[in-house]
């Protein structure tokens, strides 16, 4: 039986999310204070030797993207910090509860990150539907400015830091960080070509540091707690937890923190409660809909980043959409199919017209009895050729879970 | 509304574009942006009309069209089209009588579908403005939808 180890999730339901004393009474701002007696290149580097990783989806090395930050221009007067909060990845819902339930840790861990790369200003990109998060979060800033932490002269460290929210508007595309930038700049969200990363040329062409919530929102137990003791949880190439969140055919969804190498089965059974309805195990999709389905013959492969990766599988942002015996692969592709063809911004041709021919394919593929329908080897290729020629991942992902139903279900198509 | 007034709010930089579009349709009691709020949102930010309207047109959440009083967006990710939103937008468009995208004609509601709304634990899902509405059935829905017609009859 394994239990959560709550990091990013420590205050969740135990203080009132309003209240900037009761987080501060948890033990809140303690490891900021600790962070503005320490060089800025001392916190690096144990993020550094944490091995944390980006939990947005991608895995970057968060104390690289810090140092190549903090590197950047060294001539430039501005630097920014980004908070990746235009969490849309189907199935994905970790941000939204630590901005609901601990807005106060997120905004302790953006001023630590600020303060390591120099950041003369924080912006907290939100996304438009998240009504409950912007609330929290800008009721947080404003508590967190009245009580000196955000603003001039941070806890007369002679650290200044200006935090500002800023709101998406319904385009999934905006989570992806480049995108996320023209989105804050006030354009339409069509992706940039990289390289430049936005370590270089982020935000209004200068050095900008772009991390997730569920990242940010590690960092202040790093810095307190030191990168020694995170390297104690988790397994060897993914250190650390991770925070889940289950939906789908499980009997109880929801989202669980556990130490990083725990099995998909300990998370659907001893945490989730088993399949609903007393039903089988039939898939999972991992990562949301630019993620991978896998079968029971996974259940047991420690979730990590590069185990998964053996099996053809991806961590991703950490959803996990549990799919029982009584429920069609083939509509659930079709539905993940639509959601790209949908979300395409249309800036790169491969992309604009692939993901509309794939759904199209996927028709025909179910539907049609003649031998001339198209394969699934056929949508494989297509998605191929539009995961080489896309500038941002949306164009890159429809690959992922073609290749992995071919991968594990064949059968089904 | 005083649109003047109310982007004196913001700075006038192009980076609080979102933003003012954001306060300014939350402002519209038919919930979108008319042209006039868009030419002024242009001159106070001495960008082109095209840069607003461009903008305005690439995000989902932002209307050129008037809507209803009440903003009906459903879920249809993978998640809530699994556990059943799709017979619940055919419920909404015959209860309503309109399709996707559309305003009744008392506008009082507009349907509109959404993609994952982030509440993957009580699918299915779907906002009514700024409410969340979870863990739907058909006789929920109904019953939610009744109320707020009957809380509009007077």
């Amino acid at each position: 039986m394994i239990k959560e180890t709550r990091i990013t999730l420590k205050n969740v339901r135990k203080i009132n999310p309003e209240k900037i004393e009761e987080y501060i009474k948890a033990g809140g701002y303690l490891a900021l204070q600790k962070a503005l007696t320490q060089k800025p290149e001392t916190i690096i580097d144990e993020m550094l030797q944490s091995s944390l990783r980006g939990r947005g989806g991608a895995g970057f090395s968060t104390g690289l993207k810090e140092k190549f930050t903090s590197d950047a221009c060294k001539t430039c007067t501005d630097r920014f910090i980004v908070c990746n909060a235009d969490e849309g990845e189907p199935g994905t819902f970790k941000d939204r509860i630590i901005m609901e339930r601990d807005p106060h840790l997120l905004i302790e861990g953006i001023i630590i990150a600020g303060y390591s790369i120099g950041a003369t200003r924080a912006y907290i990109y939100i996304r438009g539907e998240y009504y409950q998060s912007i609330k929290r979060v800008e009721l947080a800033v404003k508590q967190a400015k009245k009580a000196g932490y955000i603003g001039q002269n941070i806890l007369g460290s002679g650290y200044s830091l200006d935090v500002e929210i800023r709101l998406g508007a319904g385009s999934y595309l905006c989570g992806e960080e480049l995108t996320l930038l023209e989105s804050l700049e006030g354009k339409q969200g069509y992706p940039r070509v990289k390289p430049p990363f936005p370590a270089e040329k982020g935000l209004f062409g200068l050095p900008t540091l772009v991390n997730n919530v569920e990242t940010l929102a590690t960092i202040p137990a790093i810095v307190e707690k030191g990168a020694k003791w995170y390297l104690t949880l988790g397994s060897k190439d993914s250190p650390g937890t991770k925070i889940f969140t289950l939906s789908g055919d499980v009997e109880k969804p929801g989202y669980y923190e556990v130490e990083m190498g725990a099995s998909l089965r300990a998370l659907i059974y001893d945490l989730g409660g088993g399949i609903k309805d007393g039903g089988t195990f039939k898939a999972a999709l991992l990562g949301g809909a630019a993620g991978t389905f896998v079968d029971q013959s996974v259940l047991d492969t420690p979730m990590s980043y590069d185990l998964l990766k053996e099996k053809g599988a991806v961590l991703g942002s950490g959803a996990i959409i549990v799919i029982s015996e009584s429920r069609s692969l083939p509509e659930m592709t079709r539905s993940i199919l639509d959601f790209f063809k949908h979300e395409s911004c249309g800036k790169c041709v491969p992309c604009r017209i692939g993901t509309a021919h794939l759904v199209q394919m996927f028709q025909e593929l179910t539907t049609k009895t003649s031998e001339t329908k198209p394969t699934l080897d056929d949508m494989i290729n297509k998605a191929e050729y539009m995961s080489k020629t896309s500038l941002c991942p949306l164009g890159q992902s429809p690959i992922l879970p073609l290749q992995s139903l071919k991968q594990y279900f064949s059968n089904q198509f | 509304m005083n649109v003047t007034q109310r982007l004196k709010n913001f700075t006038p930089d192009k980076d609080n574009l979102l933003l003012i579009l954001h306060d300014l349709q939350s402002q519209n009691s038919q919930q979108y942006l008319p042209p006039e709020n868009l030419k002024a949102v242009a001159k106070y930010l001495n960008i082109p009309l095209s840069a607003v309207y461009s903008v305005v047109s690439y995000y989902s959440m932002f209307s050129l069209e008037p809507r209803g009083k009440y903003l009906i967006r459903i879920c249809k990710s993978p998640v809530c089209s699994m556990l059943g939103s799709t017979p619940l937008i055919d419920l909404l468009k015959q209860n309503l009588g309109i399709a996707l995208g559309q305003t009744t004609s008392d506008g009082l509601f507009t349907l509109e579908v959404s993609e994952c709304l982030g509440k993957c634990e009580m699918a299915p899902s779907m906002l009514i403005n700024e409410q969340h509405y979870d863990g739907l059935t058909v006789d929920r829905l109904e019953k939610i939808l009744n109320s707020l017609r009957v809380k509009n009859s007077d």
